[in-house]
């Protein structure tokens, strides 16, 4: 069974996220904050990211650079779901290593037909 | 000591003297000039500090109390004239090339021979007495250092040692002094070497006045102490009567000028100022200088007195004798070197001052004026020159050194150097008024000078003549010829003064009054004139020097090339003049000179061998027509509207900057405006994505999953209900703020009863608050108080108030606190709670639109972050204000401050009656 670890700071999205993933046949780790995803990533080593920037503690680009750096996480695939939408921002998510740059707000539908792209990609 | 050793000392002291002189003229030749530091100028200015401060003082103290200082104090008031009195001064020796004080007041009343003449003689007479003090001081702390009596000068002055000395100092004034014609080419090496001294003889002072002071005695306080217990001492902590009062005041008075107008302090502090910014520093480190040399003369003299109270010991050289008594050879030595620093500094800078004036304004006019004399020595001028400057060191110094052996028995030290200080003081009138008085007169400045010297002459240097017994003594007893009212020390009858006092006010009286009547009575020549106006406006025109002197004649350009080279050599005439012809695009062949470069001439011969002669020579080549005061005038006028115009021009484009300046500041607060505004536009889509996010996921998923639980759905539904309404309050309040910040939403205001307006923001909370059991208190000590106000806003910032509280408050513990109070002119309501509290370094940020917490370890606040900005400026608009007290863990309290009204106040304190 993959893992997928979910972090954002609002519970609503992660509510909506959770459910999605699970209907897809994922295991689902919640982080509600930066520090608490960095925790999962090493006690659970997931397969898939989704991550939002803006967190208290940690923010999305530090969690994928250090996934990204790591030997033991590199095989994960990021997902940013961010609601900052500037070329800036998203350049700087493929920089630090991101798979996916999706803005909020996204469509689940969309945001499930992509995950699926990359797995079969990988 | 033997006086070997000292012998040796002194000649090893002197070779340093030597070494640093040589390094310092090698160093600027390569560039490295020291003097561009304004330290240098402000130690060289210390040259004002000869032996007589050295010796003298301890002396004058011991006999006369703190009245030493008056010689100090003086010069430390003329400080704050510095920047306009001295600085003008510099400026105009810098534009017309004045190398003296003689060539500068010569050069002010129409390049007058005569005046040149009189002043050099009277610098001569008046310092010739002061210089040979300072041989004096040198013989006599060498006796005293080698044990030998003090008898005074051994009568073979081959075998006298200080005749010797005398000889060296000759020949090192000569070397450092006389090195280039061009005088206003600056003596390094000479400067650098009077700096150097200043440092020895500061350090050489304090270190006896440290010695005396805290090793002898147990630190100032014991000295005045034991002092204090002697009568004869006690006396000299106060003035006595009226008449030492007089005393000091007078020699306030004339220590005044001298510190600019004696030819030592203008030579360092005019000709050899590089830099006019350096008065910044000279200004307060001279009289720091001056302070520091003066703090151990009166511990000297008193401790002086208390150890070696005999009068054989003369007070003069307690600096010797102290550490003498107690076997400090080596300490002094240094002091012997301090002294000896001291006085050689002001042989050196004197002589080489007056060597430039006597060859400028006494030798130089006579010469020039007669051709034949002039033929016959060709083309050696500049060599001539130099080689009369050197007699004339050579001269004074022996001159000097014959007075000490006849004459300076009979005086102190003291007395010698004011008779100085007096003779230098009669410039002041024609200088002062010739820098700052357009109509200050030849005539006058020619009256003023005689006659305040004349007065000078009889009332100080007749008297010593009587002493020496070169004039009948009844002169002084009876009056010349049985006049009464012809006394020297009581002229007119004046008495109640001592000699210098009584001398200092006739001359000043007849000095001035001549001065002003000569001017006023007497018109001024057109040179003179123009002068006047050169010198008094100097400041305008400075830059249009050449072109500002009124000048008429033919002259033939290589006549003044001949007389350039004749001084100068033919390197330096050819380079001066392409110089010239090139900055002002003159045609290098033309025959006739035309005004300005006459001028120029004029002033670089001035350079060399004094204004008036300088003008004699450029008579002797030129034929010149006599100018009228009208024509003078006009050019005046020409060269003044240019400068207008320049002036003019300077000013429009300095307008031009300011106003750029301006445009480019609106520029900057436009750009920020509107990158304010984009800031504000990203936040606030940032803000309506999330919820979005989350309604749209929401219902996506609602919409796919139709085999969903009844309970999730309920749920997810009841979600997509609150991020609706969360959406919808930000909608709203982004335009609440827009509306109210644009002024476009006007308030609407009215009387309204305080009281009754936060019961209703408290009521519309209250179920909220029993939701979470919390209390909500109300305490309200002026309950019967009307604002005007615009209601609902009012109510809009105390229900957001209210419900952050509720907020940040733990269920079940939270405890708010409302309370109305009135503070002088201000309603003031406070809203505490006991949340978790703010640290206080966000209390000002909370205030600012979507502030988000920039601490990462707290969760993001719930809420807009619109309220606090929004309430914030609802207050403004009230002319009220909001704060907030608040520790973390401690709670919150927000303080909002409504101004009340005239008419408010009014009802409260008639409430209070």
């Amino acid at each position: 069974m993959l893992k997928v670890l979910i972090a954002d700071d609002e519970p609503n999205i992660l509510m909506s996220l959770e459910f999605l993933m699970k209907k897809e046949g994922y295991r689902v780790y919640i982080a509600r904050d930066g520090g608490e995803a960095f925790d999962l990533i090493q006690q659970e080593k997931p397969d898939l990211l989704l991550l939002d920037i803006m967190m208290p503690r940690m923010d999305g680009y530090e969690l994928c650079q250090f996934v990204k750096q790591h030997p033991d996480y590199r095989h994960a695939k990021v997902i940013f779901l961010s609601a900052k939408s500037k070329d800036l921002d998203v350049q700087k998510g493929y920089d630090v290593g991101g798979d996916l740059y999706i803005p909020k707000p996204f469509s689940t539908r969309d945001l499930i037909a992509k995950i699926n792209q990359l797995k079969a990609a990988a | 000591m033997s006086s070997l050793t000292i012998t040796l000392c002194s000649l090893l002291y002197l070779s340093i003297l030597f070494g640093i002189a040589f390094w310092a003229e090698r160093r600027s030749r390569q560039g490295g000039s020291l003097l561009n530091s304004p330290y240098f100028y402000a130690l060289s200015l210390a040259v004002y500090c000869t032996a007589w401060t050295f010796y003298g003082s301890v002396g004058r103290a011991a006999s006369g109390g703190i009245e030493f200082l008056s010689v100090y104090i003086g010069p430390t008031l003329t400080v704050p004239l510095w920047w306009s009195v001295l600085r003008k001064i510099i400026r105009i020796c810098k534009v017309q090339r004045i190398t003296s004080i003689a060539d500068f007041i010569s050069a002010r009343y129409g390049k007058n021979r005569g005046i040149g003449v009189m002043i050099t003689i009277l610098c001569v007479i008046g310092i010739i007495p002061y210089i040979s003090i300072q041989l004096k001081a040198i013989a006599e702390s060498f006796a005293v250092l080698s044990g030998q009596s003090l008898v005074g000068p051994t009568p073979i002055w081959l075998s006298d040692q200080s005749f010797y000395m005398t000889l060296i100092l000759a020949a090192f004034t000569i070397l450092f002094g006389t090195r280039k014609l061009e005088a206003t080419e600056r003596h390094e090496g000479l400067v650098t070497a009077i700096a150097f001294e200043s440092v020895i003889k500061l350090i050489a002072f304090v270190a006896v006045g440290v010695y005396v002071t805290y090793g002898l005695f147990d630190g100032p306080a014991d000295i005045f102490g034991r002092a204090g217990k002697l009568p004869e001492l006690r006396q000299h902590f106060v003035f006595h009567s009226g008449h030492s009062t007089t005393e000091w005041l007078w020699y306030i008075v004339l220590s005044m000028p001298a510190i600019l107008f004696l030819p030592r302090q203008f030579q360092v502090a005019v000709v050899e100022n590089v830099d006019e910014r350096h008065l910044n520093k000279a200004m307060w480190l001279f009289p720091l200088y001056m302070f520091v040399i003066c703090l151990f003369v009166l511990p000297l003299a008193f401790g002086g007195k208390l150890i070696l109270n005999n009068p054989i010991d003369d007070a003069d050289v307690y600096v010797l004798s102290l550490p003498l008594h107690f076997g400090e050879k080596g300490l002094a030595l240094l002091a012997y070197i301090g002294g000896f620093s001291a006085a050689s500094s002001m042989i050196i800078v004197e002589t080489t001052a007056l060597s430039v004036m006597i060859s400028n304004n006494l030798v130089m006019p006579l010469l020039v004026s007669r051709p034949s004399w002039q033929k016959q020595i060709g083309n050696a001028w500049s060599t001539f020159v130099i080689n009369i400057r050197r007699l004339a060191i050579l001269g004074m110094l022996l001159l000097a050194y014959e007075y000490y052996r006849e004459v300076s028995h009979h005086f102190s030290l003291v007395s010698v150097g004011m008779m100085s200080f007096a003779a230098v003081a009669q410039f002041t009138p024609a200088i002062i008024g010739g820098i700052y008085w357009k109509r200050g007169s030849q005539a006058g400045a020619r009256l003023g000078l005689i006659l305040g010297a004349s007065v000078w002459f009889y009332t100080l240097i007749v008297p010593t003549l009587v002493t020496a017994g070169l004039l009948p003594a009844h002169w002084m007893t009876e009056g010349p010829m049985g006049q009464g009212w012809l006394r020297p020390y009581t002229l007119f009858g004046l008495q109640g003064f001592d000699p210098i006092s009584h001398s200092v006010f006739w001359s000043f009286f007849v000095n001035i009054g001549g001065y002003v009547w000569g001017s006023l009575y007497r018109p001024q020549s057109p040179l003179d004139h123009n002068q006047a106006v050169l010198f008094v406006d100097v400041f305008e025109y400075a830059r249009r020097y050449d072109s500002s002197v009124a000048w008429k004649g033919k002259v033939l350009v290589s006549d003044l090339n001949a007389l350039l080279t004749t001084f100068f050599g033919e390197e330096r005439a050819t380079r001066a003049m392409e110089r010239y012809m090139r900055k002002h695009q003159l045609n290098t062949q033309n025959y006739l000179a035309e005004s300005r470069l006459v001028n120029y001439t004029e002033k670089l011969l001035a350079g060399a061998v004094g204004t008036a002669s300088a003008r004699i020579l450029i008579s002797s080549v030129a034929k010149e027509e006599p100018i009228a005061l009208d024509e003078v005038i006009k050019i005046l006028k020409v060269s003044h509207e240019l400068l207008t115009v320049n002036k003019e021009l300077r000013r429009k484009s300095i307008e031009l900057e300011k106003l750029t300046a301006q445009l480019q500041e609106a520029n900057e607060l436009l750009k920020a405006a509107d990158q304010q505004k984009d800031d504000f536009l990203s936040t606030v889509t940032h803000e309506i994505r999330t919820p979005i996010t989350a309604i749209r996921a929401l219902s996506e998923i609602l919409h796919d999953n139709d085999e969903m639980d009844q309970e999730t759905r309920r749920h997810f539904l009841g979600t997509i209900i609150k991020e609706s309404e969360r959406l919808t309050r930000l909608i709203n309040q982004v335009l609440d703020l827009e509306r109210i910040e644009s002024g476009r939403n006007k308030l609407l205001m009215e009387p309204a009863d305080m009281a009754a307006v936060i019961q209703d923001a408290v009521e519309s909370v209250e179920q909220l608050a029993t939701d979470k059991r919390m209390q909500l208190e109300v305490v309200n000590t002026c309950p019967d108080t009307t604002l005007v106000v615009d209601r609902d806003r009012i109510m809009q910032v105390l229900i957001n108030l209210l419900s952050n509280a509720i907020k940040f408050c733990e269920e079940d513990k939270g405890h708010i606190l409302v309370r109305a109070d009135l503070q002088g002119m201000w309603y003031v309501v406070a809203v505490a709670d006991n949340g978790h509290g703010i640290d206080p370094r966000y209390h000002a940020l909370i205030f600012e639109k979507f502030y988000q917490t920039q601490d990462r370890n707290t969760r993001k606040p719930k809420g807009s972050g619109l309220g606090l900005a929004i309430t914030r400026k609802i207050l403004e608009l009230h002319n009220g204000s909001i704060e907030v007290e608040s520790r973390p863990d401690q709670g919150a309290t927000f303080i909002v401050r409504l101004p009340l009204t005239q008419f408010e106040r009014l009802a409260s304190v008639q409430e209070l009656g």
